[in-house]
């Protein structure tokens, strides 16, 4: 139970995905839980997110309107959205990412699931860090495609 | 005995908030705190913070800090900011008394905000007193603001927001955390927070808390213990960690004493963390002109803090003369603000708390 793991279970992850595999990049709002909080909405420039008065409301996405720009990925204070799609064998992955050391493009690094484990490789596409992002880093990664609902972030290897 | 009309105690979140209100209105502050430097607790917090735009959402509480310093720029002629400079001592007949420096003096208010925040409670199991054992605050402290990290193992205590952040920041200063414990059965801050620390490879375990610490001079491990329904140790379930550093987080109590020093009218409230002034909907206690506001009247966010900040400001203003231009307007945006951050499922405990205590929501 994600209450007592802060896991949650594929069938969690996969209601935050389109009902398709997504071939064109998406966000993807891994906020399972009513927190005081809005910035994902107030960030996205084309109205795909909603949140509402009540800033308690789990954000809704309209996946038609979302372009994948990745806005909300840098405003999200709980670093809970990523960006995903399928492009031939690979899922590319958008992710935030605030540690040290930071990886080198090209470099391969492991790819981490939701419990933390290595699960596969991951390919540092691009690292962007600007002041729209904040200081955190805004990592594009290629991962093969059945780690889709798997893959969440990177690790140094050693 | 040097007279003020506005003293403010305490400069985090909510003492700032409530002297940029006050200030905007017309009046004149003191702003007295205990460290060097303003901001409080915010000093400290390098994630980005939760809330909407009006609590400055995203923005980094550092970052947050600075914002609400620099808000005070403006007032500077009608601004007076003591230091370094402890409250020590609060009177019926609006007396303070102050030590700074080496020098002990008194300071007379027409109006008296406290906003002197909270402590955190400690974990009572042996040998809780060996080098090595810290308050999570206390780490964050120094390791965020004097860049010092508490050792190279650590576990946390506590599952709430504080025990979560921290151990992700532990993280990014390179040191290793090798648990969570938690004694109740779920995670009890913010969910995104503890995602973000499994997928780092740190795992959360519920139901269980410390037993024992070890150690010749300085903590070696610990002993870890698995807990009933009531709270009691499973015996049997005792397993050992390796650490050099243990940070308890479980939770804050209220800085109350300047308040019960005056005699204030005062209720325990356990869902708010311990003794907290009763006040009215303005955020004035039973001393007249004598206001609180943040973690001192009940433990909650940083953003909710900032909003009752703003409102005693503008409470003390009004009550001494200086009615903001925009009062109704202001009044009731950071009322309707207040009960937008209490009004989710992460917020019963707070309207629980404050109902108990005979509060209109």
């Amino acid at each position: 139970m994600i209450k007592n793991t802060g896991i949650p279970s594929l069938e969690q992850i996969k209601s935050k995905f389109p009902d398709e595999v997504p071939v064109k990049p998406k966000a993807i709002i891994e906020c399972y839980q009513e927190i005081p909080c809005n910035p994902c909405a107030t960030s996205c420039p084309f109205d795909a997110i909603t949140i509402g008065k009540d800033i308690n409301q789990i954000p809704r996405i309209d996946f038609d309107k979302c372009t994948g720009c990745g806005s909300c990925v840098y405003s999200c204070p709980g670093l809970a959205i990523i960006i995903a799609n399928v492009k031939n064998e690979e899922a590319v992955f958008r992710i935030p990412y605030e540690q040290l050391p930071l990886p080198e493009v090209g470099s391969i690094w492991h790819g981490v699931n939701r419990n933390g484990e290595v699960i596969c490789k991951a390919l540092i596409k691009s690292v962007l860090k600007n002041k729209n992002t904040d200081r955190t880093c805004i990592i594009t990664v290629i991962v093969p495609k059945q780690f889709l609902y798997e893959f969440i972030t990177i690790r140094c290897p050693e | 005995m040097v007279k003020r009309d506005l003293i403010i105690v305490g400069a985090g979140p909510a003492g700032l908030s409530a002297a940029k209100v006050a200030l905007e209105a017309g009046l004149t502050v003191t702003i007295i705190e205990r460290a060097a430097i303003l901001g409080g607790q915010l000093t400290k917090q390098t994630h980005k913070f939760f809330g909407s735009k009006e609590e400055y959402a995203k923005t980094r509480g550092i970052d947050i800090a600075s914002i609400l310093i620099d808000e005070l720029k403006n007032y500077e002629k009608r601004l007076e900011i003591l230091k370094e400079a402890t409250v020590v001592g609060m009177y019926k007949d609006y007396v303070l008394t102050i030590y700074q420096g080496n020098e002990y003096f008194k300071y007379q208010a027409k109006a008296i905000i406290i906003a002197t925040g909270a402590s955190e409670k400690v974990l009572a199991f042996e040998n809780n007193d060996l080098p090595g054992i810290y308050g999570a605050g206390a780490v964050q402290t120094l390791m965020n603001l004097y860049g010092i990290v508490p050792g190279n193992e650590v576990v946390m205590v506590g599952s709430g927001n504080i025990g979560l952040i921290v151990s992700y920041q532990l993280i990014q200063a390179g040191v290793k955390v090798k648990a969570l414990l938690e004694a109740a059965s779920n995670i009890g801050g913010y969910l995104v927070h503890a995602a973000k620390l499994v997928r780092l490879g740190v795992p959360i375990y519920t139901k269980t808390s410390v037993k024992k610490a070890f150690g010749d001079k300085q903590l070696e491990k610990i002993e870890t213990v698995k807990l009933d329904e009531n709270w009691q140790y499973i015996e049997g379930t005792e397993e050992i960690i390796n650490c050099d550093a243990l940070c308890i987080s479980v939770g804050l109590t209220p800085l109350h004493q300047l308040l019960s020093m005056a005699e204030v009218d005062m209720i325990y409230i356990s869902e708010l963390g311990g003794l907290i002034p009763k006040k009215t909907p303005d955020y004035e206690t039973s001393m007249p002109r004598v206001y609180a506001c943040g973690d001192v009247t009940g433990i909650e966010e940083a953003s909710s803090a900032m909003v009752e900040g703003k409102i005693a400001g503008l409470m003390a203003a009004r009550d001494l003369g200086h009615r903001h231009k925009k009062f109704n307007e202001l009044e009731k945006q950071f009322k309707d603000q207040l009960q937008n951050l209490r009004q989710g499922p992460s917020g019963v405990k707070i309207r629980l708390g404050l109902q108990k205590a005979g509060e209109e929501l």
